[in-house]
């Protein structure tokens, strides 16, 4: 089974958000960034399903900036065999615009199954799985947090409110995962020397222009100043006075 | 005169509130575009939501039913929903960003060929332009944007926009849901066994961190929780614990977990990281029960305890109760 593995390179989830002068965009200094946190549990889950079928491919590839090729080559010394970076300077931050980019790509290349994670989280979208399966055709499954795959069918589970649906989906199939599907490996020594000599390519990015336009980004309202009601035990009393009184909440 | 599509939830032939929130949403954009709302739905034996939506504010009701839709499919279904909103000539389509609505939604706009813009907190139509807010970053910035694209496809945050009672009185069209080879079907939901308070809806999160040191401590946080009467509090936990095993993902509350706005929020041996904070700020009230003085949980929290919580939480849990009990 072929496998495209879809990553994103985010800001670092304990990065501070501070917006930009042009009022649309962060402040990039001072930012690190990362893989995104969801994408850790689609390489895994493509690393895993290689391994049960004993052939087969995983390629990894993201629609981002240069710098991406760090989480790329992470990738490719975690297993994926293969790493490609379709490259743009613009945030993506518009799924139109990534899956069709993503979509015409992809249908350059030999594909049964897509992994990606259940959202980036940075434009939080949530949305890309099932906008790139109906351009391709695919079946699909969001926020998968358990899968097997038996005679070309996955069987996934999702949670949704105060429940949990099982899905039996076809292959070629998209599939957004979820934390929780399984626990990722962390690249070795070994793994880091193997990347080096696996194909890496990076490509101009065909990039379809966004279905939005960002007018602005702002930060939330500031909390106003709380304070500490007391020190341990002996200041519950004064908590509940405040909870009832003041807040209300009691 | 653009008509404003709802598709709208069913599961067990019930209706789902979070549609009625979204007729709501639809009705501020139709009085813009001097449109109707149109609510289409999918299932098997659709009648009584059908009937539902259409005392609720729907001029009009599509509902695709036959027993070949009794189960989710999400190809199968936003096909037949695509066709529809393509013959109602709608100017937007609007659906609750719920496990289904943020499967469905985007699919439709894929096969409609415009984007969605998911987890919306705010629409507008200013000059025939479409418009939302949503929140990115896991809430640490909000971003507006303008559709370039049209029609108009938007998922809506849950319990951000005021359910739709009464109006509408449309008429219910019926449409026979196609039978045919699906490509993903749901073959079974489990309903949870236990009868625990799903995280977003509870209106006391009761959170523990680090700080318990051990998994067991929880207890303590479950005491807390319960406490406060059955059906009202959750538990959340922190990155730290679940990352650790110490707790299930589906109680993580943060940028990576869930993303919380309850009346009272009760942070407990947590020490507030940023992408915790990210999840839990726009609940009503914060309360943080810390050792550590200078924890950043205490610059977001209305109210403070600098203790022990093996000392603070059992005195809390019985003060509660007592608080409860006499209600």
């Amino acid at each position: 089974m072929d496998i495209v593995v879809c990553i994103k390179r985010v800001p670092a989830t304990d990065a501070a958000i501070k917006i930009a002068a042009d009022g649309k965009s962060i402040e990039t200094a001072g930012v690190s960034y990362e893989l995104n946190a969801y994408d850790e549990f689609a390489l895994e889950q493509a690393l895993r399903i290689k391994e049960q079928l004993g052939a087969g491919s995983v390629t990894v590839v993201t629609l981002g900036p240069k710098e991406a090729q760090k989480e790329l080559r992470d990738a490719l010394a975690r297993g994926a065999d293969k790493a490609v970076l379709l490259v743009t300077d613009k945030w993506v931050y518009d799924t139109y615009s990534a899956s069709a980019t993503l979509a015409n790509w992809l249908k350059s290349v030999p594909c049964t199954l897509v992994l990606c994670g259940r959202q980036a989280v940075d434009a939080d979208n949530n949305q890309f799985a099932p906008a790139l399966a109906a351009r391709l055709g695919f079946g699909c499954v969001t926020e998968v947090s358990k899968l097997t795959l038996a005679d070309a069918t996955f069987t996934a589970e999702r949670d949704i409110e105060g429940a949990r649906e099982v899905v039996v989906c076809k292959a070629p199939a998209v599939l957004s995962c979820n934390k929780g599907l399984n626990e990722p490996r962390y690249a070795n020594l070994k793994g880091i020397m193997a990347a080096k000599k696996k194909p890496y390519e990076e490509v101009a990015a065909q990039v379809i222009a966004p279905a939005m336009a960002i007018e602005s980004l702002t930060l939330p309202p500031a909390r106003a100043a709380g304070r500490i009601v007391g020190n341990g035990a002996d200041a519950v009393p004064a908590l509940i006075t405040a909870l009832r009184q003041e807040a209300k909440a009691l | 005169m653009s008509h404003i599509v709802v598709v709208a939830e069913v599961r067990g032939g019930k209706l789902k509130r979070p549609s009625l929130e979204s007729i709501t949403a639809a009705q501020q954009l139709a009085v813009k575009t001097g449109g109707q709302v149109i609510a289409i739905v999918c299932g098997a034996g659709l009648d009584a939501a059908a009937a539902e939506l259409a005392a609720n504010g729907a001029s009009k009701v599509v509902a695709i039913d036959g027993p070949s839709f009794a189960n989710y499919s999400g190809d199968a279904w936003a096909k037949a929903i695509t066709a529809q909103v393509q013959e109602s000539g709608a100017a937007a389509v609007l659906m609750a960003h719920t496990g289904m609505g943020k499967d469905l939604l985007p699919r439709v706009a894929a096969l409609l060929d415009t984007g969605a813009i998911t987890d919306v907190i705010a629409v507008s139509c200013e000059g025939g332009k479409f418009g939302a807010t949503k929140p990115v970053y896991a809430g640490k910035a909000a971003m507006k944007v303008t559709a370039t694209r049209q029609p108009f496809v938007a998922t809506l945050r849950p319990n951000n926009f005021a359910a739709a009672s009464g109006g509408g009185g449309g008429a219910t069209t019926r449409v026979a849901a196609p039978a045919g080879d699906f490509l993903s079907l749901v073959k079974e939901i489990v309903t949870a066994a236990s009868d625990k308070t799903p995280l977003q809806e509870a209106k006391v999160v009761v959170a523990g961190g680090r700080g318990l040191k051990e998994p067991q401590h929880f207890k303590l946080i479950e005491e807390l929780a319960a406490a406060f009467g059955p059906g009202v509090a959750a538990v959340g936990a922190s990155r730290a614990v679940v990352d650790a095993g110490w707790r299930p993902h589906g109680e993580q509350v943060g940028q990576t977990g869930k993303v919380v706005s309850p009346p009272l929020y009760i942070a407990i041996g947590i020490s507030g990281a940023i992408q915790h904070i990210a999840g839990m700020r726009t609940a009503r009230t914060i309360v943080a029960i810390n050792k550590d003085p200078e924890a950043p949980i205490f610059k977001i929290a209305d109210y403070g305890i600098v203790g022990d919580a093996f000392e603070v939480v059992p005195a809390l849990t019985k003060a509660i109760a007592a608080v409860v009990a006499h209600k």
